[in-house]
């Protein structure tokens, strides 16, 4: 058995029996429905809106090489430097590389899942760098030496008592229990760090092939000063991100701020077409944006599964997700969480090590039903668990069938099975049978009935 | 050593012979329509100026910025005043516009003219920016700021306080409309920043409950002309 499986067994099993946790998360999701509802209820057709979001990334991720060679052309000619990097490892030794050609002292980050994705965290610190994370969420996260909660909303499980106790240990502020003055601490305590750093990292939410800007999406204005103050600016996305143009920009940008926070539009959409120009009065020195492929063209390659691209990161599968709402997002142990991340992460980092997130799923649907770009996602859930099983075929589940099959296709064989079944079952629910017993760990079995569904059928006069 | 750009581009093309199917949708045609109302199933941004008005007011006011109407550039340059003295501003940054220049230059506090180069010190000192702007969208409640129509990058988003004197000639229907405009606008080259400011500086983080003013400005001003 993987040893990914064990811990997040372990895991949501102790978050999914922490029954006040589970309350708080969801009281705080409350607020996001009742939001979402009113500005869904803004659009003249959600389903329409869908379906042209999800047809822009249809189409620039089916034309990809195309695609990104427009973009980069557009962006090295606005003075950006392009950098590819194949996997994790390429991706963090250019951005170091790029910081000790900066000679750096101080860097600072605004929100990107891509560089969690790729640690990037550890190897500054290891190489000497004193990095700090700006989003608040994240800011907050860092402090506790834990890995985001949920990758839109990241300290989402943390009540304000224990950001208090935080900030009095790290800050040395004084103890409060009001969130506006928690931010207002947060905020006094960042402004000068940005003001002195050497370097901004930001992620980019898209990549707009016709003019090569790059957009990045925020609410607090931590990545405006991130790539506004530090004289180097550096931003990090998968290849999956690039656009067509800026009118499909035009439909995912409300889109992704009604689906993943129940907004009109996020705080700030800024795109960014190069370093400081002949004129302006600030802005970065040098913009360098590093992309990276980390197994993203092998998801490609599967076109059954290739849709799972289009995703924009929103966040709303995991806030509609009965599975993530009783496990937390800790458990899963990835850096996307929810439904997307158990889609997506057999593909980034092993089926094999991977696929049991498959698993963890009611197959409700819940999650197709809130992308606003229509990934398949809880069929893809599926599709993972097929392709795990011919990787792998599990020869239990391969006998089982088999036995199941050979006795239900033939009646009389499954009558005389049921009764069988129906009396043995006392004694069946006392030995330790694969899957049964962990089912019955912790649900009762109703007593078998004295008929079968078939003989009651017959004597109620249907026969 | 392979070169990572060929090698990431060779897998994409490997990876596209075999296509995957266009999605198919029940609702047909998703063409631009062209009409003052683009795009007919995003939120509405407003058929006629009034209605594109009224909605602009609309949502600034559920975003928590402030709308100021006035009727001429007079007008504005008194607005600002009084938000000056009712918040008692020691000092604002502003950038050369003709909207903004002679209001700034007439408040009664010290003042920062944003030139050639901007020292982020001195701008972190300062209790309000005031710019303008290149766009509102009515639909979304959306301003649209650029490096050059705000004082670069950092004026709008640094000072705790933000104002945007406009004019209702800059109100547009929807976001399409806005990006249509500023290609034309800048077709030779694009400003380096462009930024859509939705409301005040805002999170979330804290037990989702909503905290105006994480890092960028608390407060949002708009003083409309016309
Ligand atoms: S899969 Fe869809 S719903 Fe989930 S984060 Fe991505 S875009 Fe949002």
């Amino acid at each position: 058995m993987s040893n990914a499986k064990d811990i997040f067994l372990k895991e949501a099993t102790t978050a999914s029996a922490d029954g006040p946790q589970r309350i708080f998360i969801n009281k705080a999701l409350g607020g996001y429905y009742a939001n979402r509802d009113i500005q869904k209820a803004r659009y003249r057709d959600w389903e329409k809106a869908r379906d042209a979001a999800s047809l822009a990334k249809w189409t620039a991720v089916n034309d990809l090489a195309n695609t990104l060679e427009t973009f980069v052309k557009k962006f090295e000619g606005n003075g950006g430097k392009v950098h590819w990097a194949r996997d994790a490892a390429e991706a963090r030794n250019i951005i170091l590389k790029l910081i000790a050609d900066a000679k750096a002292k101080a860097v600072v980050k605004s929100k990107c899942m891509t560089t969690e994705e790729i640690h990037l965290n550890d190897a500054l610190e290891k190489a000497g760098y004193s990095v700090v994370e700006s989003d608040l969420g994240e800011f907050i996260q860092q402090l506790r030496g834990e890995a985001p909660y949920h990758f839109v909303f990241p300290c989402m499980h943390v009540k304000r008592e224990e950001i208090s106790a935080l900030f009095t240990k790290h800050l040395g502020t004084a103890p409060t229990n009001s969130p506006e003055e928690l931010t207002m601490i947060a905020r006094r305590h960042l402004r000068q760090l940005y003001v002195d750093a050497d370097v901004g990292i930001t992620g980019a939410n898209f990549l707009i092939a016709e003019t090569g800007q790059i957009s990045i999406t925020e609410n607090e204005g931590n990545a405006r000063l991130t790539a506004a103050l530090p004289r180097v600016h550096i931003a990090l996305s998968g290849i999956e991100k690039v656009v067509k143009n800026l009118d499909d920009l035009s439909v995912l940008l409300p889109m992704l701020a009604t689906a993943g926070a129940g907004q009109p539009m996020t705080c700030y959409n800024t795109l960014y077409s190069g370093p400081q120009q002949p004129g302006e009065c600030d802005g970065p020195k040098e913009f360098h944006l590093v992309l990276l492929d980390n197994a993203r063209t092998q998801l490609l390659a599967d076109p059954e599964q290739r849709d799972a691209l289009h995703c924009i990161r929103c966040g709303a599968c995991l806030n509609v997700c009965p599975i993530f709402k009783n496990i937390g997002g800790l458990a899963y142990g990835t850096t996307y969480q929810g439904p997307i991340g158990s889609v997506i992460t057999p593909h980034l980092r092993g089926l094999e090590q991977w696929n049991h997130l498959s698993g963890a799923s009611s197959l409700c649907g819940a999650c197709t039903d809130a992308c606003p770009v229509r990934i398949d996602l809880h069929h893809h859930l599926l599709h993972n668990r097929r392709n795990a099983n011919q990787a792998s075929p599990n020869l239990f589940d391969r006998l089982f069938h088999r036995g199941f099959n050979f006795v239900i296709s033939r009646p009389r064989l499954f009558a005389f099975g049921g009764r069988v079944f129906r009396f043995t079952l006392p004694v069946l629910k006392k030995i330790p049978l694969p899957y049964l017993s962990a089912w019955l760990k912790t649900r009762d079995l109703p007593p078998a009935p004295a008929q079968s569904f078939r003989e009651q059928w017959k004597e109620s006069n249907h026969g | 050593m392979a070169n990572a750009r060929e090698e990431i581009l060779g897998r994409i093309r490997e990876a596209l012979k075999v296509t995957a199917p266009k999605p198919h949708f029940k609702s047909e045609s998703h063409g631009a329509t062209h009409s003052i109302n683009a795009k007919p199933w995003l939120p509405d941004g407003g058929e006629t100026e009034s209605a594109r008005l009224e909605l602009l007011s609309e949502n600034l006011a559920k975003l928590k910025a402030n709308l100021i109407r006035v009727p001429n550039a007079a007008a504005a340059n008194q607005a600002l005043a009084q938000i000056s003295q009712t918040k008692n501003w020691k000092k604002v940054a502003y950038h050369s516009h003709p909207l903004v220049s002679p209001a700034a230059e007439a408040l009664p506090c010290e003042k920062w003219e944003v030139g050639a180069s901007l020292d982020k010190q001195k701008l972190e000192g300062c209790d309000a920016g005031v710019t303008s702007c290149e766009a509102l969208v009515s639909q979304l409640g959306s301003i649209l700021v650029s490096s050059e129509s705000s004082g670069g990058r950092s004026l709008s988003i640094l000072p705790h306080v933000h104002v945007v004197i406009a004019t209702t000639d800059q109100v547009v229907a929807d976001l399409e409309t806005c990006f249509k405009q500023v290609l034309e606008k800048h077709r030779s080259k694009l400003p380096s920043m462009l930024s859509f400011i939705t409301g005040p500086s805002r999170t979330g983080d804290i037990e989702r409950i909503l905290v105006l003013g994480a890092h960028g400005p608390k407060e949002l001003y708009v003083i409309l002309i016309g």
